[in-house]
């Protein structure tokens, strides 16, 4: 097992009160999986990834839980140490709207040699065949190192995150709407990119979407997150045909296919919670049509049904 | 069937002049343009919805612009119920077109005035119109519009300001804001695409609502195929400043003509997990080259994997309709 977060929370304390972001997560991720983390936006997918790596803004901090990679406990590491060890090295990020992540004001190589000044004792030499290598396999002319970013389009830039975020080897990358601001040809090409980088390097990743379809092109596993919380976790074969959790099934029924005819879509009336003051019990049941009086005052378990999904949930629909 | 014809396009152009310097006045350097939209016909019917798809840069919005009246065409002809309003003069031509056509913007929470209440959000367009004469006869038809987009009781909403909506709610409210004129025509530019997967549903299926309930005809402008398939009567696709295929959107989706619609459909994604080991095939190469140095020929040609050499690089291809009601501008149709 290589990643094991355990009743993960994550609470922002803000003048208004400490909102929620991420309230007692937990999962397992094995070495060479692809964990699809889906949810609305504001549910707390995105908090959870910058947790794995510790970068929460201000005012949010990490208050409970444990991260555990490779037998290694994160949470309890002091943050030089991790600076040091971990981001980057061992874990390493794929950030939302990456177009904008690339500084305008350094070239590309520049940028790209940061990493080996800071996290490994390579000759420059050294570190620039590798940089050359990382911009190969992700489909680039090494040529561009000398480049600016405004000089490369979106999709090169894209290209060029995901190299920066292989080009220490790590364990885990975290990829965060890697595909979000992109235009639906790069987004295949770049969907195509993960996947043989997947295959060819086993990568292990984590693909945080709000978008269900871009996520089953690619996961091995899915997580449905809801106010702060995993309602739904399961391969994603299972997931996908068969949804149990009443969120996962609207959020399923809700999305539009383009080689079928749909007649009518769902949807979930109402928003989700502010995450200051969730509602008690199950916080999806003011949204719930299945809610039942137990959903309004007491919060479902953790259930593992037979097909080894993990399920919270009260009423779970026959 | 001619007096169906809500909306017709005929050769719609816009080009953007690129900034010159004085080196390049100087020298008489001709002045470059951005062919944004170059050279567009469409008709949309009565109460239909057309959904105008491409990817970024297009030309689709620039296209929503045009009918909006918000810039002037540099050549073309637009029609409204057959009477040409392409170059509109008087200042109450304006204003009574406006009042005709209508726009839905992308962004619920740029499009609304953050300091302005449900309230004035909604009676600013009757004021600048004269519509209403008394206070309580305006207060009325805010009511009325509220309940139009279900967001019920009115009393509630009208007092509130946007902040203390949600992301849906909003989209409502500036839905209520475009209904309250009694429009004709509405051009919704991407007006589900910030909104969660959850209630994108919800918005569109409240467009057309209105849209069986008023009268409405739409055009919908999107980059999202998905959302196109399930919400429009017809579709033309876009690719830079030209629609290259257009028709009755199950025939375009079903069977795709021109390689760009093709590789377009191929990149979708779709929630079906077998499809995770496949490496997707996109037959397409390259970038979309940039409007100001638009191909010679089918400006398709650099990206198709099907271009003939000494066809596709010099002639342009003209608009056919392949099969009844299913258009598509290619050298290569039928023959790929």
């Amino acid at each position: 097992m290589l990643l094991r977060v355990t009743d993960l929370k994550t609470h922002f304390f803000t003048t208004r009160g400490v909102v929620r972001g991420v309230d007692g997560v937990s999962f397992t991720l094995e070495k060479g999986e692809v964990l699809g983390l889906a949810g609305e936006s504001g549910c707390g997918k995105s908090t959870l990834g910058y947790s794995l790596i510790r970068l929460v803004p201000p005012p949010g901090r990490i208050v409970g839980g444990e991260i555990e990679l490779d037998g290694l406990n994160l949470t309890s590491m002091n943050e030089n140490t991790f600076r040091r060890e971990v981001r980057w090295k061992r874990i390493s990020m794929i950030f939302q709207g990456a177009m904008n992540a690339l500084n305008p004001v350094y070239s590309i190589g520049y940028q790209m040699m940061e990493p080996f000044k800071y996290h490994t004792d390579a000759s420059e030499d050294e570190a620039k065949e590798r940089i050359a290598r990382h911009l190969e396999l992700v489909g680039l002319d090494p040529e561009i190192v000398s480049r600016y970013p405004h000089e490369l389009s979106g999709g090169m830039k894209q290209r060029v995150m995901i190299a920066m975020a292989l080009l220490l080897e790590p364990d885990l990358v975290i990829a965060d709407e890697p595909t979000t601001a992109l235009d639906v040809i790069v987004q295949a090409q770049i969907i195509n990119l993960l996947k043989k980088l997947k295959k060819e390097l086993g990568l292990s990743l984590i693909f945080i979407t709000h978008d269900l379809s871009i996520l089953a092109e690619i996961s091995d596993k899915i997580a449905v997150m809801y106010a702060g919380k995993i309602v739904e976790l399961g391969d994603s074969e299972i997931i996908y045909e068969n949804p149990k959790h009443p969120y996962t099934q609207k959020l399923l029924a809700a999305i539009p296919r383009v080689h079928e005819r749909v007649d009518k879509l769902e949807f979930i009336p109402g928003a989700p919670p502010n995450l200051a003051n969730p509602p008690p019990g199950c916080r999806f049941h003011p949204r719930c049509p299945y809610a039942i009086k137990i959903c309004m005052e007491k919060e479902p378990g953790k259930e593992v049904l037979d097909d080894g999904r993990v399920i919270y949930c009260h009423n779970i629909p026959r | 069937m001619v007096q169906d014809v809500e909306l017709k396009v005929e050769g719609l152009k816009k080009y953007f002049p690129i900034k010159r310097g004085i080196k390049s006045v100087m020298k008489r350097e001709s002045p470059r343009f951005v062919r944004a939209v170059d050279g567009i016909s469409f008709e949309i019917r009565k109460q239909q919805i057309f959904a105008l798809v491409g990817e970024s840069g297009c030309g689709k919005t620039t296209t929503g612009k045009l009918i909006m009246k918000l810039i002037e065409p540099t050549e073309g002809r637009i029609f409204l119920r057959g009477q040409d309003v392409s170059h509109l003069k008087s200042k109450e031509e304006n204003l009574r077109y406006r009042k005709m056509v209508q726009m839905i913007y992308q962004d619920p929470f740029s499009s609304i005035n953050p300091r302005f209440r449900v309230y004035d959000v909604l009676e600013e367009p009757l004021i600048i119109h004269g519509i209403g004469n008394s206070r309580s006869e305006r207060e009325e038809m805010i009511h009325h519009a509220l309940e139009l987009v279900r967001l019920t009781p009115p009393e509630e909403f009208v007092s509130r300001f946007p902040h203390m909506l949600s992301g849906g709610q909003r989209q409502r409210v500036a839905i209520a804001r475009t209904m309250i004129l009694n429009p004709e025509f509405v051009v919704a530019d991407e007006p589900v695409s910030m909104l969660d997967v959850s209630i994108r549903a919800e918005i569109l299926e409240l467009l057309r609502r209105l849209r069986d309930e008023l009268g409405l005809t739409y055009l919908y402008i999107t980059h999202d195929l998905s959302t196109a398939r399930y919400f429009s009567d017809w579709i033309g696709v876009m690719y830079l400043g030209r629609i290259v295929e257009m028709g009755e959107v199950d025939m375009v989706i079903d069977n795709p003509l021109h390689p760009y619609t093709r590789a377009l459909l191929e990149a979708v994604p779709e929630p079906e997990p077998e499809r995770k080991e496949i490496i997707k095939s996109l037959p397409i190469k390259g970038e979309v080259p940039s409007a100001v140095n638009i191909p010679d020929g089918c400006r398709f040609h650099p990206r198709c994997v099907y271009a003939k050499m000494g066809l596709c690089d010099t002639k342009h291809p003209e608009m056919i309709e392949f099969e009844r009601n299913h258009y598509v501008e290619c050298h290569l149709v039928g023959k790929i």
